[in-house]
């Protein structure tokens, strides 16, 4: 564990380290956001607004793959946190590249659904639920790569030995990423009522 | 531990000793207090932006038509435009970085008696992400067709289509602005709770916390919770603006009123996101100057969580008349009368504090004083507005701006000069002048009870509040209500030239003010227990804490305050 900083760092008045309670607190902050959206592009559904039925033009096997892919990733990440655990940190290394690689796979799943789908003509301005499909699977990617760069970051300081509480903090994060795709995978891709 | 983190460790002390440059000093610090004071000034340079709108447009509604000194003609976007960003600015440029972020960066650190934040390098991001986003606001004026004018609550479609709000590059950045005031706010919020939750000096328990720190971390988690949706809805009100989409555009199958949905579930909280810092600031200096003991900390205390609590189902009293269900209104009028009971408790255990104390009328003092009184008038005002068959007569008046200045003046204004007179000693290690500082404080409260107090008659007498010029609706012209109009004017310009003083003093004092003692209010908050101003660190031991925050006059004692970080035996 580094000693940088202040003092006020390493305090812990409630027993959680600093950085883990702090990562809690925003992936609090996270569930309202995509909550919101959530909560929006429901009540628009059982509203029965118009276009919502586009839902079964989305893949179901290439949500199911991705949905496959980002648990597996999950997985791979917990592994990480239990290398660095044990102080094996050319494991965890690995482990953290492969998250990654998983990232790298999800996103082209993304960029093939999304190619295919403009090129049909469901553009993000055709109705609703194209706006929704692409604000919000956008959103989640846009999570997707910014845990990904995190994920590249901090790996070599492991590596090298320093820093390793933060293999669990991006793993809490990235289970968070997980968790909303877990909604949105459903709410796009199977739900067609 | 590794030979790298080893080497860190002594690198680290390296740091302690040298002098920071400059730069690193006040351009780009890490110490909570200068990132306090960074987000005051800029809280207070907007401010100033914020108060000049409000002459201008106060002016053309006195004298419509006529030029404005140091303006000119007000035309009908720029009136728009002005109005708009006055309240865009001083809601979230002004109350909340000084009220949550310049004080809850300066205060939690010292009356949790630690030696800075916990994130000391994110709480100087999320500064700079406030200070982009100003820039971004002010940028907003210059575009072509000017800054937004659709109200800071942002409706759409009049938001949402340039051909309606003739606001292209001005709507969007207004929203890019707020947006990333939100981001900003988030970021900050988390470094506060989180040092608040963890980085206490040790025996300091949850009901020894201050209420200031107390109130700034509940309105900050209220903030974390409530901002959510409208961040979604704000990308969502961009991508209306910017490619076309129609989340909020009943053409293309969207709904407008799901925005005011998204705006007020934040909106509402957001009141009491600002309240709360106010009244922890005042619960702190009433204790001080009545010498007592806070009536009922645990009350004053649960009240706060019960009205965040109740803030998160009062929201849809502001859209009584927007076309929502009249049954749903129904709910909503019983959940806004409910609110009013623990904010109405928690002004009660203030007035009980008061009562019987050894009150000194010093200049935080009867800042803290009106605010109880301002607000106590703002809140009484907001039953009849939550009463959907009122609101219906009173909605878009002039009676709902007045209640509305009635509660924000009081906790933005009057807040941040409780504060600032109150924590001035130990921000600069200077005395503010006292003399100065009482004629500044009547030549504010009085000017703004003249101000605002009129509104409500013309509200009552039926002014709508979204008129530009008054001369074009010949009921509303008339010359009894004109009057009104030009009375509240120049009672805005009396008040607007009684904040030179205050800038006189404040800037004065700063540099030439008496030397400030480490505790000129006799407190017993751990800030008042480090030299004026702290220094880098703060404390030279890390304290220890042994009691609460409040205990003044305790029998059997000859001193009447008892720090907190002062040993049982000793006295």
């Amino acid at each position: 564990m580094s000693t940088r900083g202040p003092v006020a760092t390493h305090r812990s008045s409630t027993g959680i380290p600093a950085g883990r309670l702090a990562v809690w607190w925003l992936l609090a902050s996270e569930i309202f956001i995509f909550g919101g959206l959530i909560a929006c592009f429901v009540l628009f559904k059982l509203n029965g607004t118009p276009g919502f039925e586009d839902a079964s033009e989305t893949s179901v096997v290439a949500g199911a793959f991705n949905t496959f892919v980002l648990l597996t990733s999950s997985l791979t990440v917990v592994l990480a946190h239990a290398a660095v655990e044990r102080g094996d940190r050319e494991k965890a290394f690995t482990y953290i590249w492969y998250t990654f690689a998983a990232g790298i796979v999800f996103l082209m799943v993304k960029v093939y659904e999304y190619s295919g789908k403009i090129l049909s003509g469901h553009t993000i301005t055709e109705n609703l639920f194209w706006s929704f499909y692409y604000t919000m699977t956008g959103l989640h990617a846009l999570h997707v790569i910014g845990g990904m760069v995190v994920m590249a970051l901090i790996s070599f300081d492991v590596r090298k030995g320093y820093n390793y509480q933060r293999v669990e903090l991006i793993g809490l994060y990235w289970h968070f990423v997980d968790l909303v795709w877990i909604f949105l995978f459903p709410l796009f891709y199977i739900a067609n009522f | 531990m590794s030979e790298a983190a080893a080497a860190i460790h002594t690198e680290d002390h390296a740091e302690h000793h040298e002098e920071l440059s400059f730069l690193y000093k006040y351009i780009l610090p890490v110490d909570h207090k200068m990132i306090a004071m960074q987000y005051m000034f800029t809280g207070l340079i907007m401010a100033v932006i914020g108060g000049y709108f409000a002459y201008v447009f106060r002016m053309q509604l006195a004298y419509p038509g006529e030029s404005v000194p140091f303006f000119g003609i007000v035309g009908p976007g720029e009136y728009n435009m002005m109005v708009t960003n006055h309240g865009t600015i001083m809601i979230f440029w002004v109350a909340m970085p000084v009220l949550i972020a310049a004080f809850g960066n300066f205060l939690i650190p010292l009356m949790c008696g630690c030696d800075d934040m916990v994130f000391p390098r994110l709480n100087r991001l999320s500064y700079q992400i406030f200070l982009v986003s100003a820039l971004v606001l002010i940028l907003s004026f210059f575009v072509k067709g000017g800054g937004f004018g659709g109200a800071w609550t942002a409706y759409p479609p009049l938001s949402s289509v340039p051909e309606f709000s003739l606001t292209d590059w001005g709507a969007s950045l207004w929203v890019l602005a707020v947006a990333l005031e939100f981001v900003s706010f988030l970021l900050g919020g988390i470094n506060f709770v989180t040092t608040a939750m963890n980085a206490r000096a040790p025996g300091m328990k949850m009901l020894d916390i201050p209420i200031a720190v107390w109130f700034i971390v509940i309105a900050v988690i209220l903030f974390m919770a409530s901002v959510g949706p409208l961040i979604a809805g704000a990308v969502m009100l961009f991508m209306d603006q910017r490619i076309g989409t129609t989340f909020f555009l009943p053409s293309g199958g969207g709904d407008p009123l799901l925005w005011e949905h998204l705006f007020w579930f934040f909106g509402h909280p957001e009141v009491y996101v600002v309240l709360l810092p106010t009244m922890g600031i005042v619960a702190d200096i009433i204790t001080v100057f009545s010498r007592k003991k806070l009536f009922g900390y645990r009350t004053v205390l649960y009240t706060a969580f019960a009205t965040g609590g109740l803030s998160f189902v009062v929201w849809a009293h502001h859209q009584f008349v927007a076309g929502i269900d009249p049954r749903m209104a129904n709910v909503f009028v019983v959940t806004t009368v409910l609110i009013s009971i623990p904010i109405a408790e928690m002004l009660f255990s203030y007035i009980a504090t008061l009562y019987g104390g050894s009150i000194e009328y010093t200049t935080p003092m009867l800042w803290a004083l009106s605010f109880l009184f301002a607000f106590l008038i703002g809140g009484v005002t907001g039953i009849y507005l939550g009463a959907s068959a009122l609101d219906v007569y009173f909605h878009d008046s002039y009676f709902v701006l007045a209640h509305f200045h009635y509660t924000f003046f009081p906790i933005t204004i009057i807040g941040m000069f409780a504060a600032i007179t109150f924590w001035f000693p130990k921000m600069f290690g200077r005395m503010m002048n006292e003399t100065l500082g009482k004629i500044h404080f009547w030549g504010t409260f009085i000017p703004f009870n003249c101000i605002f107090l009129p509104l409500f008659f013309l509200g009552l007498a039926g002014q709508h509040r979204r008129i530009y010029n008054y001369d074009h609706f010949p009921d509303l012209a008339t010359e009894e209500l004109q009057d009104i109009r030009v009375f509240a004017t120049a009672s805005l310009v009396i008040m607007l030239i009684f904040q030179v003083i205050f800038l006189y003093n404040f800037f004065y004092s700063m540099f030439k003010g008496e030397k400030a003692p480490d505790n000129p209010w006799k407190a017993n908050t751990l800030e008042w227990t480090v030299p004026s101003p702290p220094p880098h660190g703060n404390f030279k031991t890390l304290p220890t804490v042994y009691r609460g925050a409040y205990e003044y006059s305790v029998p059997g004692r000859e001193m009447d305050y008892w720090p907190q970080n002062m040993p049982p035996d000793e006295s």
